[in-house]
């Protein structure tokens, strides 16, 4: 048994790149998945607070790096999952103080003992980005229907298809909402993927349950917590429909639906 | 779909994402490409300028753009040919003086 390696970027800061970590690599337990994820935020870690482990870090990626702990002893255990482990970002330190090298030997250490290893970038296009790719199978990017998101994705995509291996990516559209889709004031899922020609793997709603749930630490929370949970079963392989986001649409289309229409 | 309700209450689609999609797909072609809408006009100029040198073409019908396939890049140029009577005309090569 040999894990996936899965990088979360996204080029533009804020756009749910932490939140999308957290509740795939939930979901991803869910599914009775043995599941690490790293935090390779260093400086400016939170993986941590949203997966609601925060009180229980010992040790950090920094820490495992220069030795003074094991990887193990980094992993903080999630109390509702049972097979997923957290590896904080250092709080202290910056960017340098891990090496793309480095990264690489430590997806290679966790390799053998899960399934799925999620890997949460720093926003950027620097170094912090380039420790979180260096040692992926395969790259989600993040964005959001934003103009400046979906512009800081591409730049992404662009340097990852420049890159020497030739990661696959798929994209993550967040934050969407469906009402303003619909009155034509938000970049559709269609427009996203057209512009950034890369295959979608989900769409997730905006929701606020999504921040009521990073206020207490819970994941999966809500329809968004659904849309993960649908991302992470394509991850996993499985054929999934993507969410109908007009479901729960505004007053006109269900009119419109008792009506007939 | 097209029933009489739909239609009834589908609001005319005239918003900003159509505008945020346009800027997005132009400025995108000046990231990817490192190529400035002024870039691509000087460029233009020059073509339209080395190939009136050789035959005589009629300057508004030529299109020289920037194309999207996929994630790759094109400079695509149509540039229509004279016929008949247009190519009877004398020629000013630029090259006489040379």
């Amino acid at each position: 048994m040999t894990a996936r390696v899965i990088t979360i970027t996204s080029g533009k800061g804020g756009v749910g790149k932490t939140t999308t970590t957290a509740n795939l690599s939930a979901a991803l337990a869910e599914l009775n998945k043995r599941v690490v994820t790293i935090d390779t935020d260093i400086g400016l870690r939170n993986l941590d607070l949203v997966m609601g482990i925060e009180k229980r870090i010992v040790c950090d990626l920094v820490d495992v790096v220069e030795k003074r702990s094991t990887l193990r002893q980094a992993m903080v255990k999630h109390k509702k999952y049972s097979d997923l482990y957290v590896i904080p970002a250092a709080q202290t330190r910056d960017k340098t103080a891990v090496s793309p090298a480095q990264m690489i030997e430590i997806v290679k250490e966790l390799r053998a003992d899960f399934d799925f290893i999620l890997i949460d970038s720093p926003a950027g296009i620097e170094r912090g980005f380039r420790n979180a790719v260096a040692g992926a199978d395969e790259v989600l990017i993040v964005t959001n229907p934003e103009v400046s998101a979906v512009r800081d994705a591409d730049r992404i995509i662009g340097l990852l298809e420049a890159g020497e291996r030739k990661l696959p990516m798929r994209l993550v559209i967040n934050r969407v909402k469906p009402d303003m889709v619909r009155r034509g004031e938000m970049l559709s899922i269609n427009d996203v993927v057209d512009i950034l020609s890369i295959k979608p793997i989900g769409v997730v709603p905006d929701d606020e349950g999504v921040l009521i749930g990073s206020n207490r630490g819970e994941l999966l929370v809500g329809r968004a917590g659904e849309a993960f949970r649908n991302i992470a079963r394509r991850l996993n392989g499985e054929d999934v429909p993507m969410m109908n986001l007009d479901s729960n649409g505004g007053l006109l289309s269900r009119l419109a639906r008792l009506f007939g229409g | 779909m097209g029933t009489f309700w739909s239609r009834m209450f589908k609001r005319r689609v005239i918003g900003s994402s159509s505008a945020a999609k346009e800027r997005l797909q132009l400025v995108l072609v000046t990231d990817r490409t490192d190529v400035s809408p002024e870039k691509l006009q000087a460029m233009k100029d020059e073509i339209i300028a080395v190939i009136a040198k050789y035959v005589s073409v009629d300057k508004a019908r030529i299109e020289i753009n920037i194309e999207q396939r996929q994630r790759d890049h094109w400079l695509v140029a149509d540039i229509p040919l004279p016929k008949g009577a247009d190519r009877e005309r004398p020629l000013s090569t630029g090259l006489e003086d040379a």
